[in-house]
């Protein structure tokens, strides 16, 4: 276990270039790339909470953007009226997803496999015509933020380098969440169950509950993701719970390897970095990154961490 | 009377269109075991195809023949060129596949045909209004398509229940190695079936296309909704799809028109005109939890070995 390994090294050295890049920004005075490591880092969060169900849990949730789009509604909706602290912003964000999936869950876990994946992307969906539909907040053309949340003093959300240490600080924590509860009894039991959920059930675990309350915890971390992401942008719209984005946060998980800790962070930096390269490259990049996606799935199994596995014994 | 006349015949008529898109889709599902969710974009296909031949010919039923052959050709491309090495894969595999599949299609679309809709004008034989009833009349175009879904929905159950091929691939669908077993070319027949698919998808986009307009991405939202279908009716079952697609479209038509009227009648007005379009959006989706609810494997489901 504690052998060295091409996957810890490149790991490492992604956090650390995570957390030193502030530094490069302000020396180099590139503020976009400080900007759009920000927008990296959010949706790494998010893959990451994605992860926990899909990668450890065996739940592929195809509707993990509405989280996004209801931490963001959140804290939009809050502002709006008035309520611009961040300590009761993000809590309501964070309570919100945790009810929104505690529903969602309960009643998509009734089925499994491809059922599953449509049912959590139908319910997504409606989350978007929902949100289109809320004339007092912006409806389709969505909800400027005015004022991103107030820690009184604590943390400046407005000053970019403040922004980002936050958003990498959740990253963080949220990772170390999710490893210790990997690791622990509840772990265990939820990846038993994505093995084998007859025999999980046969020993005497009630499946539907350990899955369910699994489906909570990392949406309501999906949550955390959308209140930052709509600090971020200053605005929160229905595109954010788009089935596509639903798609993105699924590829990134994929891309940098399901079922592992950092692989997801990994899959969110590449994934976003390629997007932003091929965009620069030519205004068609989509044209580039869906037959490159039918390439990952067809050959690249386990991801960029799988790959990094793979080096290393060879 | 003559509002909810032609209301209830525009469900109909939305419901037999999500047929045809939720049949092939319910097809590949239940014979190959593969989620498409390019299943839309060869929707989107159809009716760009239609568009653009239409507009070449300058007949628009010839347009329409030529469009459904492309697809059915672009199907079968699809089908041996890519997807074909998924089967027997994971389905997480096919959902990202073939979402980059989507990504694909919507960015070609773009760069072929530019980002603004097309048009698809009808011809004037099928724009006149045509009395159903005495006093009230309804679009011929609109009829026409009911007709046509009717008529492709009757020969699908004909083709799929009554003929050697639709015998083989219900064959197929419950046994794949038996059959291969028992010597029949299982790759051809995927390859057909798939390409049955595509057509129906294609006639679905191009037989909405004169009545909404022709653009990129009109694949997705629709698609979810035959998603809905197939989940509804139970994933495979042809049956299963016809039933669930004509309630779904009934009520999110009906849904769409009535319900502010209904709502209006319990809240305010105001509230009433801020809950309407949300809620009725929300209808078809609170359809399937409850079906979810009380049948997880959808009202037919097909698979009962």
């Amino acid at each position: 276990m504690k052998s060295f390994t091409v996957a810890k090294a490149v790991t490492a050295l992604m956090l650390a270039g995570l957390v030193l890049l502030p530094l490069y920004s302000q020396a180099s005075g590139n503020i976009f790339i400080l900007t759009l490591f920000t927008r990296i880092v959010i949706l790494a969060l998010a893959a990451a909470s994605l992860n926990l169900i899909m990668g450890f849990g065996g739940m592929m949730s195809f509707g993990h953007a509405a989280y996004l789009g209801i931490g963001g509604y959140a804290v939009g909706m809050l502002a709006q009226e008035g309520v611009g602290s961040g300590f009761i912003q993000f809590p309501v964000a964070l309570a919100a997803s945790a009810i929104y999936a505690l529903v969602i869950g309960a009643l998509s876990l009734r089925t499994r496999g491809v059922y599953f994946i449509m049912i959590t992307l139908a319910f997504a969906q409606m989350a978007y015509y929902v949100a289109s539909g809320l004339a007092r907040y912006g409806g389709d053309d969505g909800l400027t933020v005015y004022k991103r949340s107030d820690f009184s003093g604590l943390v400046n959300l407005s000053n970019r380098t403040q922004f980002y240490y936050l958003c990498l600080a959740c990253l963080f924590a949220v990772i170390f969440l999710i490893w210790r509860i990997v690791n622990s009894r509840f772990g265990l039991v939820v990846q038993g169950l994505r093995s084998n959920e007859q025999r999980m059930q046969a020993i005497g675990f009630p499946a539907k509950r350990y899955q369910l309350v699994c489906f909570v915890i990392s949406g309501t971390m999906c949550g955390l993701a959308g209140a930052l992401l709509a600090n971020n942008t200053d605005f929160v719209s229905p595109a954010v719970m788009y089935w596509t984005r639903s798609g993105d946060l699924m590829v990134m998980v994929i891309l940098g390897g399901m079922g592992t800790l950092f692989g997801p962070v990994m899959g969110a930096v590449v994934f976003l970095l390629l997007e932003e390269f091929l965009s620069q490259l030519t205004e068609y990049w989509a044209l580039i990154m869906g037959p490159l996606l039918l390439l990952i799935v067809l050959f690249g199994r386990g991801g960029i961490m799988g790959l990094l596995g793979r080096l290393n014994r060879g | 009377m003559l509002l909810v006349v032609e209301q209830f015949l525009n469900g109909l008529q939305f419901g037999l269109l999500l047929f045809l898109l939720a049949a092939g889709l319910t097809l590949v599902f239940g014979i190959m075991d593969l989620v498409n969710l390019a299943h839309g974009s060869l929707y989107m296909m159809g009716a760009y195809f239609a568009a653009t031949f239409a507009a070449w010919t300058g007949s628009f039923l010839l347009g329409a023949l030529l469009a459904l052959g492309a697809t059915l050709v672009l199907g079968i491309v699809l089908e041996m060129g890519a997807l074909r090495h998924l089967y027997g894969r994971d389905h997480l595999d096919h959902v990202l596949a073939t979402f980059g599949l989507i990504l694909f299609f919507n960015e070609a679309v773009r760069l072929i045909w530019g980002p603004a809709g097309l048009a698809l004008p009808l011809p004037a034989w099928l724009t006149v209004p045509v009395p159903i009833l005495p006093g009230i009349h309804y679009p011929a175009y609109r009829l026409a398509i009911i007709v046509v879904a009717l008529l492709v929905a009757l020969l699908l159950y004909l083709g799929v229940m009554r003929t050697r091929i639709g015998m083989l691939i219900r064959a197929g669908a419950s046994n794949r190695e038996m059959i291969g077993a028992l010597g029949i070319n299982i790759k051809l027949l995927y390859t057909l079936v798939f390409g049955l698919g595509a057509a129906l998808a294609g006639l679905a986009g191009m037989m909405q296309a004169p009545i909404l307009t022709v653009q990129i991405g009109m694949g997705e939202n629709i698609l979810i909704l035959a998603f809905v279908i197939i989940v509804i009716g139970g994933i495979g079952s042809i049956r299963g799809a016809f039933l669930a697609a004509i309630f779904v479209g009934m009520i999110d038509t009906l849904g769409r028109a009535f319900l502010p009227n209904l709502l209006r009648q319990v809240l305010s007005g105001a509230a009433a005109s801020t809950a309407a379009p949300a809620l009725s959006s929300m209808l078809i989706y609170l359809l399937m939890a409850i079906v979810l609810v009380v049948r997880p494997e959808g009202l037919f489901p097909a698979n009962r070995r």
